[in-house]
């Protein structure tokens, strides 16, 4: 029934953009064969996307980074929010062109285009429609990893010229927009990790008190940092081990590497330290060339400091 | 059975089951890993096994550390719940093309190939856990006579199917992937289907791998 509705109601991609994919909250319980949680990189910014439109909270969306997709849309008219620190353009039928704004929801008509041109001193950004696009589960998310080839669009990125079909279900949306702007942080908090004592004192003070870089092999999987070299004076291998999403792990050449959503699900290199939960969507948004600085903090304090991120997005969709 | 308890960052729990890597040790985290699972906990969203440590992770949303940590400890672990191990026969073929690193292993071990793969096929191998790529085992304890460090540059591509050797331990390439192992040969079979959404893995945790050699024409045949 939606295959034959889906017809009258499509985006037609005419520029994919870098790496664009359709994101949700992941895919949970897979780790122990090997499959990754994927899902959104910037969570408040996915929640806030689907909030806007009052649809669910884990409503799958596209998601861009640096440059967005070009998308032209065919059917009834939907409306469709933007977030993240994005610039972009709406260009209408009638040559009028808007120049978009984040966070507020925009009616679109056949033959609109959306011109996603690019993140602003960020990473991600976030798509998020009325209706619903219609897409495959995989175990449970529509969450797309390019690497295994698992979830929705074949596990592909989006490619020029493909269409990304819409269930037309005409919901009725009364409009809510929201002023806000992603803040920037000066520290990364962590907690010491399982292994921070295999690195040399030196090596101690310069993590916490010296500048990395975040470099250019930085993506879905994982960030890679350069700095001051981190010596281990115990081991630089251990026996493979679960990973999770935070952990900084220091493989020989002593340059940390940060695991991110898409990260395999074991490794073998020392785990220095793991960045707080409450600042995942701030460090994935920091871009190749970026300075970060890492602070310590106890784990209650990593524990209240989520709380308080978690207050402030609930505040943050509450108010919509 | 669990040696220390820890917090790994601050959503989830790291499990310290000894240093060693053995087939006792790592049936104790298999177990605790089989428990906890059918347990189905309210928060935890990942429970990943390795040789000797089990990594819970959990939603901060729902639950914490020491909620999370106090369950564990009051697990109460039930032998009958257990995993139902199996025995897995994997066809390997040993045509030149397949054995990638043939010389070089020749030359590490100082033993020939033919002898090399003699020694190799005399054993059944234990899967201690399955990840890094969806479905790829780590199978152990290959031979000491057999033991060979990982190449110095990794592979940027190791076809499908391949069995890899490093150290005490052997694995299969589930799909193409860079990699750094020993390859001496190659599997015809599917070691993880993701269209098999219930059971995609193969071989699983607990299970053994006793492989088999077989010719080129057998191995087409399967392929098929």
């Amino acid at each position: 029934m939606n295959m034959i509705k889906s017809k009258n109601n499509y985006f037609e991609v005419e520029r994919a953009g870098i790496n664009t994919t359709f994101q949700d909250d992941g895919r949970k319980n897979l780790n122990h064969i090997g499959i990754p949680v994927s899902g959104a990189m910037d969570k408040r910014n996915y929640k806030i996307a689907n909030a806007l439109l009052k649809k669910n909270l884990n409503s799958p969306v596209i998601e861009f980074a640096y440059q967005g997709p070009l998308l032209k849309y065919q059917g009834e008219e939907i409306f469709i929010v933007i977030t993240g620190d994005v610039k972009f353009q709406i260009f209408r039928e009638n040559k009028k062109q808007i120049n978009g704004e984040p966070y507020h929801v925009y009616l679109i008509q056949n033959n609109d285009q959306i011109d996603i041109q690019s993140t602003n001193k960020s990473v991600y950004g976030y798509i998020s429609i009325s209706e619903d696009f219609i897409l495959d589960k995989t175990w449970g998310s529509y969450s797309i990893n390019t690497k295994a080839k698992i979830g929705s669009n074949n596990g592909e990125k989006l490619s020029n010229n493909q269409k990304i079909d819409i269930d037309h279900k005409k919901k009725k949306l009364t409009i809510t927009n929201l002023n806000y702007v992603n803040s920037k942080i000066e520290y990364i908090r962590v907690l010491k990790s399982i292994n921070f004592d295999f690195f040399s004192e030196k090596s101690k003070n310069i993590f916490f008190n010296k500048e990395f870089k975040v470099t250019k092999l930085s993506d879905r999987m994982g960030m890679r940092l350069e700095g001051q070299v981190l010596e281990n004076v115990v081991n630089s291998n251990i026996k493979s081990e679960g990973l999770v999403k935070g952990v900084i792990q220091v493989p020989s050449d002593g340059n940390p590497i940060i695991m991110l959503s898409d990260h395999g699900t074991i490794g073998g290199y020392p785990k220095i330290a793991n960045i707080i939960s409450a600042d995942f969507d701030k460090l994935v948004q920091m871009m190749p060339g970026s300075i970060i600085k890492f602070k310590q903090v106890s784990l209650e304090e990593a524990e209240k400091l989520f709380k308080f991120y978690k207050l402030e997005t609930d505040n943050l969709i509450n108010q919509i | 059975m669990i040696k220390n308890i820890l917090n790994l960052g601050d959503a989830s729990v790291y499990c310290d089951f000894g240093k060693d890597v053995n087939k006792e040790i790592n049936s104790n985290v298999i177990s605790y890993f089989n428990n906890l699972k059918n347990k189905k906990i309210e928060g935890i969203t990942n429970i990943t096994p390795s040789y000797n440590k089990l990594i819970i992770s959990f939603d901060l949303n729902v639950t914490n550390f020491f909620q999370v940590k106090k369950i564990i400890e009051n697990l109460e672990i039930k032998k009958e719940n257990e995993y139902k191990k199996k025995l897995i026969e994997i066809p390997i073929c040993n045509q030149k093309n397949f054995t990638l690193d043939h010389n070089r292993l020749e030359k590490i071990l100082k033993i020939k190939y033919d002898k090399i793969l003699e020694i190799f096929f005399s054993k059944e191998y234990f899967c201690y856990m399955t990840g890094f790529i969806a479905g790829m085992p780590f199978l152990g304890d290959v031979s000491e006579k057999l033991r060979a460090k990982r190449l110095e540059t990794p592979r940027v591509k190791v076809p499908k199917g391949s069995i890899g050797l490093t150290e005490q331990f052997c694995n299969i390439y589930t799909y193409e992937s860079p990699g750094g192992w020993n390859i001496i040969g190659n599997t015809p079979l599917d070691i993880f289907n993701k269209n098999n959404q219930k059971n995609p893995a193969l071989i699983n945790p607990g299970d053994t791998v006793k492989f088999k050699q077989i010719s080129q024409d057998e191995y087409d045949k399967i392929k098929k």
